[in-house]
């Protein structure tokens, strides 16, 4: 039961930015008090959105990070192509060609010029630029497809769960427990071996489907909670159907906890996947990926580095890109995180 | 006792506390925030001096800079003397002396004041050992000593308890306890019995009348209650909006007061006794009441009980039976732990009652379809104690409102539109709040928004949970008219759960008084509330303080009275025998 008088009068020590319209020093007639107490929104006030926006462009780390993954995908997409559709790049990641400069990267910064391969050749003479960009293609895409996979899968799980507790939770959460500890890497393995190699967009959802536990016990929590909140029990008094309330009224209220997981799936996607394709069960050749790159090369580290540190660079871009966005996603929905220490 | 002394107390300057044009700025990201503009304010020993105000008027950001307990995006200017001390001028160890040597805290929320992982003894004995005043064994007799001056039975077994074994009403006075157990110059009060209930307010408020008389401290009391200045104060401050708009004895701000903004906040207090007619709404007679047809709500020997792991079930309520007629306001009163808001959501159908039942114009939820049970919610309403919590952050108000049409399947967008419209209209807001988020409106705008929600589909029975307790005075009185002016309008039968009496005296067509779980009384609103039969309402009448210093204090005299005529001593500190200055107040005499 609930203390009657527990919300009263609440002595906010720092005044929110409302309600603090009036001048000081002026002795207001009635009227003016009236207007002041009642009228206690001010000219300026943000929407939830507008705050979290305003956090998350101040956020320096995950703008930079933004514009270096644009970059990247604008650029991993454009300049070999996509399936049919010809890039702006003049050679592709299947055919050898003559090898110039014993295979040495032609790239130079000063004077700045890209030369005719400026990542270099592997050992049969493909261009590598054309080789990381198509691997940056499919890691992208599997990252961002076992992104929206695992946040649905999480998502629905852990908001039957929360909501409707009893056997249907039970239910769920045992599964989810039972995914957990099973290893990761060896569930991949397993299952991107049956299913992947012939579609990489078959084996992007295998990851997504192994990979949404640890979402599904964030938003179970947070329903937990959210579900004996009172507008909760209005919803339900109303007569308002389960679907609608988990839907309308309180998974709109778990969005900061699912982006920011999001974002973070996507990218321990990417490291999954570059993992997978180092050990062999990822993608197959003669499609490639990030990590195929890394692994088909890992012996030519001393004689030919550039094959190691290129597609290696880009793997390293793309997860630190995605994970500062993710923090600032996270920053800005709970402006509690950002708080320095008192 | 020892008596820790006061370095730097000028023996002409009898002020205990005192604030110089006191001004507290705060830098947030949105801007600077001026929270107290220049104020000034002295409290003598042995005096109540009461700092009243609304949320957001810089009351609480006022005391906090005796403490020096402001956080550190503060800017305080002025100057703040406590017992001869600038308390600008010192550091930190200087800072921790002070508070408790010179002046201790009494907060809101006692549960919450209190450290839950540790003992009462432990909490007390650790003030008493940082302030250099006794040790070990020594304190811990202290402590006893000290429980047992604020009347907590049997000291030497609490001592060892947690504070979540203590009722609300001791826990607070283990806090006041703390707060005298280093003899400070001056008690800082911060809304002391907000989160009590009404007797035990009281009781609170006699000790704390007891101990500025015995001990000749003085006191800053802060409150939004009026109620509780008549009672306690001997000067006022009125503060809106961080500045003293008036200032004077009890008499003179309460009952001649000055300043419009006074007069306003003592217009909207509602008296117990008046009955409806205050703020210009009509008195509403009992004609709206139809006898004939079934009632709305119709209790009939329900028990609820609440399930424990380990233990037997609880049980909230415990054979309740009534029944609200249509068109009739029925008040369901009790104090924190009645079971009086269980009772309101069983009644919504959201507690199924473990015996008895309870049907809605002669249907019960129990048993029922789901499409059935959904076309029988469309006949009710619902208004929950806090609006902030009962509006979905993340809906704009248009879509809080029209919600309930949407879930019912009720006309298209644009005649949904034109009855929100209508339905802001009919709650005084105005219609650009269509598009605003609930964190965007004053907590008034809120619950008027819960209020329109709640009359969308034109319910036949509404349920309002302590629709006002969350709101200041002056918001409560202005959605209480309204609500009577929807009430007539709409004609409704409302269950208006609450604690406060003044405010269901003023609604009700009849009142259900409940305690621990059981009815007590049951009757017409004049009968139960100006001629009670039964001993809890008299206690809970008695207690019950009105904003008026004179008549506050023949109520108080009554009430001891009653308390001695029912064999119950009246709360007093009980100091020993040689340091009693003797009580001025005749009431607290043993």
């Amino acid at each position: 039961m609930t203390d009657p008088n527990q919300h009263e009068a609440h002595e906010a020590i720092v005044p929110m930015p409302g309600g603090q319209g009036a001048d000081p020093g002026s002795l207001q007639p009635v009227t003016r008090v009236e207007d002041d107490l009642e009228g206690a929104t001010t000219d300026k006030s943000y929407s939830q959105g507008q705050l979290v926006l305003r956090r998350f462009l101040r956020h320096r780390a995950a703008m930079i990070s933004l514009a270096v993954l644009v970059f990247v995908t604008v650029l991993a997409f454009t300049s070999i192509g996509v399936g049919p559709i010809p890039g702006w790049w003049t050679y592709n990641y299947l055919q050898p060609v003559e090898v110039v400069n014993g295979g040495r990267p032609t790239l130079s910064l000063w004077p700045f010029s890209i030369g005719e391969h400026p990542f270099g050749q592997d050992t049969i003479g493909r261009d590598w630029f054309a080789m990381v960009m198509r691997g940056t293609q499919r890691s992208l895409i599997i990252a961002f497809v076992v992104g929206i996979v695992s946040t649905l899968v999480g998502t629905a799980v852990g908001a039957l769960a929360g909501y409707y507790r009893g056997w249907v939770e039970a239910l769920l959460m045992r599964m989810t427990d039972l995914l957990i500890v099973i290893p990761l890497l060896a569930l991949a393995a397993a299952l991107g071996q049956i299913s992947g190699g012939r579609n990489i967009f078959v084996l992007a959802l295998v990851l997504g489907l192994v990979t949404w536990t640890g979402l599904a016990r964030l938003v179970r929590g947070e329903i937990l909670s959210l579900r004996e909140r009172e507008f909760v029990s209005a919803a339900r008094a109303v007569g308002t159907s389960p679907a609608r309330i988990i839907v309308k009224h309180i998974l709109p209220n778990t969005l900061g906890t699912i982006i920011v997981a999001a974002t973070l799936s996507i990218a321990s996607a990417i490291l999954l996947e570059t993992s997978l394709s180092y050990l062999g069960f990822g993608v197959k050749p003669p499609d490639t990926s990030l990590g195929l790159l890394i692994s088909d090369y890992q012996n030519a580290f001393t004689s030919r580095p550039w094959l190691f540190w290129w597609p290696g660079i880009f793997i390293l871009g793309i997860a630190l890109a995605v994970n500062f966005i993710g923090d600032g996603l996270r920053d800005a929905f709970d402006p509690r995180q950002n708080r320095k220490k008192d | 006792m020892t008596v820790t002394t006061d370095a730097g107390t000028t023996p002409s300057d009898d002020r205990v506390l005192s604030f110089d044009g006191l001004d507290v700025r705060f830098t947030t990201e949105f801007g600077s925030v001026h929270a107290v503009k220049g104020i000034s304010l002295d409290v003598r020993p042995g005096e109540v001096v009461a700092l009243v105000g609304e949320s957001g008027s810089g009351k609480s950001v006022t005391s906090m800079t005796a403490l020096g307990l402001l956080p550190k995006n503060a800017r305080v200017g002025g100057n703040v003397e406590v017992a001869g001390k600038s308390v600008g001028s010192l550091d930190s160890r200087g800072l921790r002396r002070l508070r408790g040597n010179d002046v201790a805290m009494v907060f809101q929320e006692p549960m919450t004041a209190l450290n839950p992982v540790l003992t009462i003894g432990l909490q007390m004995s650790e003030a008493l050992e940082l302030h250099g005043i006794a040790y070990g064994r020594a304190a811990l007799d202290r402590a006893v000593e000290l429980l047992r001056m604020v009347g907590i039975p049997e000291p030497e077994r609490r001592i060892k308890q947690y504070p979540h074994e203590l009722s609300g009403g001791q826990r607070q006075r283990v806090v006041i306890a703390l707060a005298i157990s280093c003899n400070p110059r001056v008690i800082i009060a911060d809304e002391p019995t907000t989160a009590l209930d009404v007797t035990v307010q009281a009781d609170i408020l006699d000790l704390l009348r007891s101990l500025k008389d015995q001990l000749d401290t003085g006191i800053l009391l802060i409150t939004h209650n009026m109620g509780v200045v008549a009672d306690m104060a001997d000067r006022v401050a009125v503060m809106f909006k961080g500045e003293i708009v008036e200032r004077g004895t009890v008499d003179e701000v309460l009952n001649r007061p000055q300043h419009p903004y006074t007069r306003r906040l003592l217009e909207a207090v509602p008296h117990l006794g008046r009955g409806p007619g205050q703020f210009g709404t009509s008195r509403h007679a009992a004609d709206s009441v139809d006898l004939v047809g079934a009632p709305a709500l119709e209790v009939k020997n329900v028990v609820i009980e609440y399930h424990r792991t380990g233990k037997p079930p609880f049980r909230a309520v415990d054979d309740v039976s009534f029944e609200v007629r249509q068109g009739e306001v029925v008040g369901l009163v009790g104090e924190s732990g009645s079971g009086k808001s269980t009772l309101g959501r069983a009644a919504l159908g959201l507690i199924e009652p473990a015996a008895g039942e309870i049907s809605l114009f002669g249907e019960r939820f129990t048993g029922m379809s789901a499409k059935a049970s959904k076309r029988l919610r469309r006949r009710i309403g619902v208004i929950f104690q806090d609006p902030a919590a009962s509006l979905n952050p993340r809906l704009p108000i248009g879509d809080v409102i029209s919600e309930p049409m949407i879930v019912h399947g009720v006309g298209d967008r644009r005649s949904r539109q034109k009855t929100v419209y209508e339905l802001l209209d009919a709650v005084h807001l105005p219609r650009s709040v269509f598009n605003r988020y609930p964190h965007e409106l004053s907590s008034g705008q809120r619950q008027r928004v819960s209020v329109a929600r709640a009359l969308t589909l034109e319910p036949e029975l509404l349920v309002a949970d302590e629709p006002t307790s969350a709101l200041d005075v002056s918001v409560q009185a202005s959605v209480l008219a309204m609500f009577t002016e929807l009430q007539e309008r709409y004609r409704f039968a409302c269950l208006f759960v609450s604690h406060d009496l003044a405010v269901v005296d003023l609604l009700a067509h009849r009142v259900v008084v409940l305690r621990d779980g059981k009815i007590v009384e049951h009757g017409d609103r004049e009968q139960v509330l100006q001629h009670p039969r039964e001993e809890y309402t008299q206690r809970l009448l008695a207690a019950a303080p009105v904003p008026e210093p004179g008549e506050q204090r023949r109520r108080r005299e009554e009430r001891h009275r009653l308390l001695e005529s029912l064999g119950d001593e009246v709360t007093a500190l009980q100091v020993d025998p040689q340091r009693e200055h003797g009580p001025l107040d005749d009431s607290t005499r043993e």
